[in-house]
């Protein structure tokens, strides 16, 4: 287990930016009500893993290592997503292997935590429930599940609160649908596996849905308010903060 | 462009049945699989065991041929090498010549799918007859396999009690699925004696012994392996391993990542053809090893992986693409994650790359694999070597390149690398978020366009005055 840390660097990710930037503030406001010191560096952009796995695999290094430019002190870099931390601890060795910068690109990697990680393994962070009584619903992203293998820590954050109550969905770890490019690529395909997964969400009966990766969230959201009487969605920061009684 | 896939992919996904028949079977077997593995650290344990035991083989991989041949050929077994289907086809079809054989019974065999082997020889006026059920019931469709351990899968019980009705109007009419097996097992049974030539695949070929080993469940693999006179077992080249010993591991891990079965029925060890005083048996086995493309995936370092595959069908049970679309939208003999990597790799990219799209990269495959292949891993290189510009061995590499989307990425990446253009960018957008269209194509034909926030979270942090460096 890291010690626990003085500061921190914050990636925020390109999709939190644009679509959820309550979930980053949120994020943030968690780990300094910790104590600790949040970096945001403002030269960030995006993880590149969308060239990435479309195999454009320069264009991706080239995001890449614009990014790990800017983490250069020994500290954690804490990203609010499994797909990409995922990216930058998994596949960045993969990326920059026999490149001149490897070696920068593999200290940063191996300072990676995903949040839910990071509040849990480092910070073990102890959470006071303040909210009414509510159903819960997880979706874990394949990528937090499988890549980074952080499943339990979601979990084990929100069983620290009193009064939420988990509800399982069949099929828990089958894939949203999402997969970046791949809603737009396999457009159908993608509509067929979200719709599914909307159907045995909304049969748990929750009353909002949390998760780690707003990739999932807007998938499985989307699909859910293009129907209407949509399960309200939330990225498991926001939900988190709002329910220890943070104010945004 | 609609292209052969996505054609496949629309139609099968409105066939409503066809997907229930889908997502009940990969259920099922998903929960049999669960239920043998119960202690997970056992299980990742046997998987690195199995992985390094495939790994093993193919590090050796000509030597152990070598030694597989001597050892076979000692035993009295014959062996042919053919590089490409056409040349396989030609070898059983001179060994069928040699003995005039006019008809043939099979075991259950991919490779002979990847041969097209009854077409082939229907063509010569040879009657192949499938005996596994699963096969025997889609040779009656006139249907090519939808998966690899469980060909028939697409089909309900329903649908095979209304073939057998029409194809066989003597049999009264059952849903029953006992009766509809015993069926077929009183036509076929009288087949096998009549057969002079009975083929088989391959599971494990072991070197050390020159022993060929079948795993199956019906018993039609016995007796197509010893009833008639002559028996030709064909498999590619890298189905080999070691030692006598490798296989006992790799089997048990076969079965319960396959069918969640502890072990088949019936496991054959095949080590020559019928002794002097031996009661059964066939008078002649032959070998054939078919290439189709492998050599060349194996001198690839990274893409030799693939070669590990023991053909358990795992990946296909757990792929949330393939339990929507099916077998048969990808159009090639190996469906699901392990057709996704090997059909690319023989035919070439520029034929069947797009299946590399055909994955959400959730990783299900990758997790459940008995050897360890990195499939997700092996996808996003194949998508790589699609699209680069340099050489690669993979055949087809940079054939999937388009102006249009790669100068598409080279602008993202540009932007993306120059924070004050991406920024810009990123801010302009959200303030105009009332103007985003709301009708983003595929993307809102099942769900509401993505709300862009009014203000980015850089902006917000800036305004927070949380530190940047
Ligand atoms: S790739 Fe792995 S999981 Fe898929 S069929 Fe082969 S051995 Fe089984």
């Amino acid at each position: 287990m890291a010690t626990r840390p003085d500061t921190i660097y914050f990636f925020g990710t390109c999709l939190i930016d644009l679509m959820y930037p309550q979930a980053g503030v949120s994020a943030m406001q968690l780990i300094q009500r910790e104590g600790v010191n949040v970096i945001f560096p403002q030269a960030q952009t995006c993880c590149g893993q969308p060239a990435w796995n479309s195999g454009y695999r320069d264009e991706a290094r080239t995001v890449a290592r614009a990014q790990i430019a800017l983490f250069p002190k020994p500290i954690p870099v804490v990203i609010p997503s499994g797909s990409c931390a995922g990216m930058m601890k998994v596949h960045y060795p993969e990326l920059f292997a026999n490149q001149p910068d490897e070696a920068q690109a593999l200290d940063v990697a191996g300072r990676v935590y995903e949040l839910t990680e990071f509040l849990v393994d480092v910070l073990q962070i102890e959470l006071k429930d303040l909210g009414e009584p509510v159903k819960v619903a997880v979706h874990t992203s394949c990528s937090s599940r499988r890549e980074m293998g952080v499943a339990d820590k979601i979990e084990s954050l929100l069983g620290q609160l009193s009064n939420v109550k988990r509800v399982e969905q069949i099929r828990k770890a089958e894939c949203c649908g999402f997969g970046g490019t791949f809603a737009v690529k396999q457009p159908e395909i993608s509509a067929s596996i979200v719709l599914e997964k909307v159907e045995t969400i909304r049969a748990t009966q929750a009353d909002r849905l949390v998760g780690q990766d707003a990739g999932c969230l807007m998938n499985i959201g989307g699909a859910m308010e293009k129907q209407g009487d949509a399960i309200p969605h939330q990225h498991i920061a926001e939900f988190l903060w709002e329910r220890t009684g943070g104010v945004a | 462009m609609t292209t052969e896939f996505r054609h496949n992919v629309t139609l099968n996904l409105a066939k409503p049945n066809v997907r229930a028949n889908f997502r009940k079977a990969m259920d099922g077997l998903m929960s049999r699989r669960l239920d043998q593995f119960p202690d997970k650290a056992e299980l990742e344990r046997l998987r690195t065991q199995s992985m390094a035991i495939r790994a093993n083989a193919l590090s050796k991989l000509p030597e152990l041929l070598e030694q597989l041949e001597t050892n076979l050929t000692r035993n009295g077994i014959h062996v042919h090498w053919a590089e490409t289907p056409d040349e396989a086809n030609h070898i059983v079809l001179a060994i069928l010549q040699q003995h005039n054989a006019k008809s043939l019974i099979k075991g259950k065999s991919m490779v002979s799918e990847e041969m097209g082997m009854n077409h082939f020889l229907e063509g010569h006026g040879i009657d192949c007859l499938e005996s596994d059920l699963g096969e025997f019931i889609i040779q009656l469709a006139q249907e090519p396999p939808s998966h690899i351990v469980a060909p028939a899968i697409h089909k309900s019980r329903q649908d095979v009690a209304k073939l057998f009705n029409e194809k066989f109007p003597d049999i009264p009419y059952t849903e029953n699925i006992d009766e509809l097996t015993q069926a077929a097992r009183r036509i076929l049974r009288d087949k096998f004696y009549a057969a002079p030539v009975g083929i088989s695949g391959v599971n494990f070929a072991v070197a050390e012994t020159g022993t060929l080993c079948l795993v199956e469940n019906e018993g039609n693999g016995r007796m197509s392996t010893t009833v008639p006179k002559v028996h030709i077992a064909v498999t590619g080249i890298e189905k080999v391993v070691e030692k006598l010993s490798d296989v006992p591991p790799l089997l048990s891990i076969l079965t319960r990542s396959a069918t969640g079965q502890p072990i088949t029925t019936y496991f054959n060890m095949i080590s020559s053809p019928r002794k002097p005083g031996e009661k059964d048996g066939p008078e002649e086995v032959h070998l054939v090893l078919l290439d189709n493309g492998r050599s060349n995936i194996y001198s690839d370092p990274e893409l030799l992986a693939t070669l590990r595959c023991i053909r358990c069908g795992a990946c296909m049970n757990h792929c949330p693409v393939y339990t929507r679309i099916g077998g048969h939208s990808y159009g090639t003999v190996y469906p699901g994650p392990i057709g996704i990597i090997l059909e690319p790799q023989k035919a070439g990219l520029d034929v069947h790359g797009e299946l590399t799209q055909a994955s959400t990269l959730c990783g299900a495959c990758g997790e459940v694999c008995p050897v360890r292949i990195p499939i997700p891993t092996l996808i996003n290189r194949l998508r790589y070597d699609g699209v680069r510009k340099d050489a690669s061995t993979t055949v087809g590499t940079g054939s999937r390149r388009k102006t249009g989307e790669a100068a598409a990425w080279k602008s993202w990446a540009w932007a993306a690398s120059h924070p004050a253009i991406y920024n810009f960018g990123a801010k302009t957008a959200t303030r105009l978020h009332g103007l985003f269209p709301s009708n983003m194509g595929a993307w809102t034909n099942v769900r509401s366009a993505p709300q862009l926030a009014e203000q980015t979270l850089h902006e917000r942090l800036k305004a927070m005055g949380v530190d940047h460096e």
